[in-house]
């Protein structure tokens, strides 16, 4: 039964792991989204030197 | 549909299919005769194997796709399923063992389909590394498109490795001749098993293609930012 255990949970560590990694990764890069669009916004509203 | 609503589609799905196949495995099915509960990692073990093959095959459809028509949301999915593919193929050199300890009195053993399994696990191994050194989007997607349609021919070689030679692996229990066969609450479990194995597979997939479309966007703004 001890096999069996180890089987399975291996099974679903591995799932809900990567599944936690992609989370983890997908919130870093919207995180960079949202800054990046910022400073676009802030760059194109920045009066043009003359 | 966009790739948040499919997300919130085969969530809900995903996990009640992973619940019903606990279930399935532990209490529906009925006990093996030979090999005893051991035998119940036959739900977890197989459907993997099943869907890390129709992960590398939508590996090799994507990696023709993106040679054909040099779109990169073909090199995406085909990313997308390589790393899903390993993961599964992942489980089935975990579990294979773990189930093989108890009744073969070893934990390995080089015959045709462990041996091609392991290969098959290689390779994708390496084409996700090889994409680690590729910098360039275009020429990352290249290489790996034909490293991806390569690697495909490990495959069939796999599945059909316990038909071709004699191997200390099982023989098929579905459409293996005459003496094969399984128990009908067996086949159910099983059934149950890969549907939510391949719904967890397209719930995956969606969400790993979203993370590259991501990387792909952050490019696009940086490049944005830079010429001003």
């Amino acid at each position: 039964m001890q096999n069996l255990f180890w089987a399975y949970a291996v099974v679903w560590v591995l799932h809900v792991g990567y599944l936690v990694s992609l989370a983890m990764r997908q919130s870093d890069l919207d995180r960079e989204i949202a800054t990046l669009k910022a400073l676009i916004e802030e760059k194109n509203r920045a009066p043009v030197a003359q | 549909m966009g790739a948040r609503t499919w997300v919130r589609v085969l969530a809900g799905p995903a996990a009640a299919g992973i619940v019903a196949t606990m279930y399935g495995a532990f209490l529906w099915a009925p006990t093996e005769a030979t090999m005893g509960d051991i035998q119940r990692i036959f739900y977890v073990h197989v459907p993997s194997a099943w869907t890390s093959m129709v992960a590398f095959l939508i590996v090799f459809i994507g990696s023709v796709g993106y040679l054909i028509t040099k779109n990169l949301k073909w090199d995406r999915l085909a990313l997308a399923c390589a790393e899903i593919g390993t993961i599964f193929c992942t489980v089935v050199l975990i579990t294979g063992p773990i189930w093989a300890k108890p009744v073969w009195g070893i934990w390995w053993t080089w015959d045709a389909r462990l041996t091609t399994t392991l290969i098959l696990w290689l390779l994708y191994v390496s084409y996700l590394l090889l994409r680690d050194f590729l910098e360039e989007p275009a020429r990352r997607a290249t290489l790996s498109a034909v490293f991806g349609i390569f690697a495909f021919v490990d495959v069939p070689i796999v599945y059909f490795s316990i038909r071709l030679w004699r191997t200390q692996h099982p023989q098929p229990v579905l459409m293996g001749g005459e003496d094969s066969g399984l128990d009908p609450q067996m086949f159910q479990v099983l059934m149950l098993s890969w549907v939510a194995f391949s719904v967890l597979f397209a719930l995956l997939v969606m969400l790993r293609v979203r993370l590259e479309k991501s990387r792909e966007a952050i490019q696009q703004l940086r490049r944005e930012l830079m010429m001003g």
